[in-house]
């Protein structure tokens, strides 16, 4: 089973149906409980990162989503979700991430030639990195994902499998043991982001 | 690189879509589930529901309709029509939208534009305007083209991406249905007058018409188009192994 946080920050109807989609058994829970019980959890997200962090955390999620991933069980965050596994992001301020994936989360502006649209909106090519990862094992280098997102990943290049180039290659996916990140969106991104799903459904939990 | 976007366009009346169809292996040519997962087939980059539905009864089908669309389709949807207010953006939100798309709404409550900027954030809201030349100036045009609301189009766009309006369609009426080209001339001044996406709509007739709209002007985002899709006269297969061909980004 596989649980998808709510916690009250954007909509995961798209992202149920996907998973529905592919045959895996996903469901949508607030619960501490359901959650900590769950295979593997999925932490969704959709706008600001430090509203989004103190939601995760007023509500106890943040210590079971830190403490189940510790246990080496499958997690993905995905758009602001991975961020929020980030140890801290510059958005408005200066804030807190789980620290999960070592790194930060900056402006895209400040990566970037001057010049270029932000947000960073539309399809664009995953460039692999040289470190592997199981989640792309479905899906081949060059292959299309949606983003839309003004911040990005800094500073993770341990973690970093995968970039995608707009005036400089943006950290697009990230991975450490068992914790997985995708700063696109799988649940829009057509066969290539439910290929990417699938992945991370197959994915094993880690003996640590 | 970001690649450029073809969008086909859906205009659903009472749950179905309207113009007729008449693709191969398609059951059901007006039903927007099946229409839509062709499309995202084909390869279109996202898809755009207008609902041009007047009754509350049909407005609640379209709803409906559009849960079962975001069920099976997993690419970026926008809907437009009939949104008036913010509890019309969270209700199609709700079904599964990535994009919701204001035109006359703002008009009447440009703040329509603020309020859901900041619930859902920039990227959700998308300015759709239709614009004619009056006397050499472009005006907008409201109630699907046929009031002349006095306004001067690149300032009103100016207005909406400051009030937090994340993405543009320019739909020329001066060019639509004639299939003679996109209007790049008016396409041109809005790349100039903002730095947010814009897509422009009518006017295609022939895949050449979106290499020239793309070559002309680069800052173009996306093109959409309804009739040309839906009748066949161009599939998006052929159109973006063009566009590829002529070293212009598309995800193949």
């Amino acid at each position: 089973m596989i649980a998808i946080i709510d916690y009250g920050v954007g909509n995961l109807f798209s992202l149920k149906s996907s998973f529905a989609a592919i045959g895996a058994d996903a469901f949508v829970s607030r619960n501490l409980a359901e959650i900590a019980a769950a295979d593997k959890i999925v932490l969704p997200g959709v706008g600001a990162f430090g509203d989004a962090a103190a939601k995760l955390r007023d509500c106890g999620m943040a210590q079971v989503v830190t403490a189940e991933a510790g246990r080496g069980k499958p997690l993905l965050g995905i758009c602001l979700g991975m961020q929020l596994l980030f140890e801290k992001s510059y958005e408005y301020g200066e804030h807190e991430g789980l620290g999960l994936i070592p790194g930060e989360i900056c402006p895209i502006r400040s990566q970037i030639p001057a010049g270029l649209k932000i947000p960073h909106i539309g399809w664009n090519a995953l460039q692999f990195t040289k470190k592997p990862s199981r989640l792309f094992r479905y899906i081949k280098d060059g292959d299309f994902v949606y983003f839309v997102h003004s911040f990005s990943g800094m500073h993770c290049d341990e973690s970093v499998i995968a970039t995608a180039e707009y005036g400089a290659p943006l950290v697009a996916a990230v991975e450490s043991k068992n914790v997985f990140g995708c700063q696109f969106h799988p649940e829009k991104s057509g066969e290539v982001g439910l290929s990417i799903l699938k992945a991370f459904c197959d994915a094993e939990v880690e003996k640590c | 690189m970001i690649t450029k976007r073809i969008i086909p366009c859906l205009d659903v009346r009472d749950g179905r879509v309207v113009k007729g169809v008449n693709f191969e292996g398609l059951a059901d040519v007006s039903s927007p589930v099946e229409l839509g997962q062709y499309y995202s087939r084909c390869g279109a980059d996202e898809l755009v529901f207008y609902d041009i539905t007047a009754s509350a009864e049909g407005r609640a089908l379209f709803t409906d309709i559009l849960c079962e669309v975001a069920r099976t389709i997993f690419i970026p949807l926008t809907v437009g029509g009939g949104i008036n207010t913010v509890e019309d953006f969270d209700r199609v939100l709700k079904c599964g939208a990535d994009k919701v798309s204001v035109n006359s709404g703002a008009i009447r409550n440009p703040d329509l534009i603020y309020e859901a900027a900041k619930k859902y954030g920039d990227q959700c809201v998308v300015l759709s305007a239709d614009i004619k030349r009056v006397d050499g100036v472009f005006r907008v045009f409201a109630k699907g083209g046929r009031e002349n609301t006095g306004m001067e189009a690149i300032e009103w766009i100016k207005k909406c991406v400051s009030m937090g309006a994340g993405e543009v369609v320019v739909n020329s009426i001066d060019t639509d249905g004639v299939k003679n080209g996109f209007d790049l001339e008016m396409l041109a001044a809005v790349c100039d007058a903002v730095q947010v996406p814009v897509i422009a709509s009518g006017g295609a007739g022939c895949m050449e018409d979106f290499t020239t709209l793309f070559k002309t002007l680069p800052k173009v985002d996306a093109g959409l188009a309804a009739s040309i899709f839906h009748f066949g006269e161009v599939a998006i297969p052929d159109l973006k192994k063009k566009l590829a061909g002529e070293n212009i980004p598309v995800r193949l």
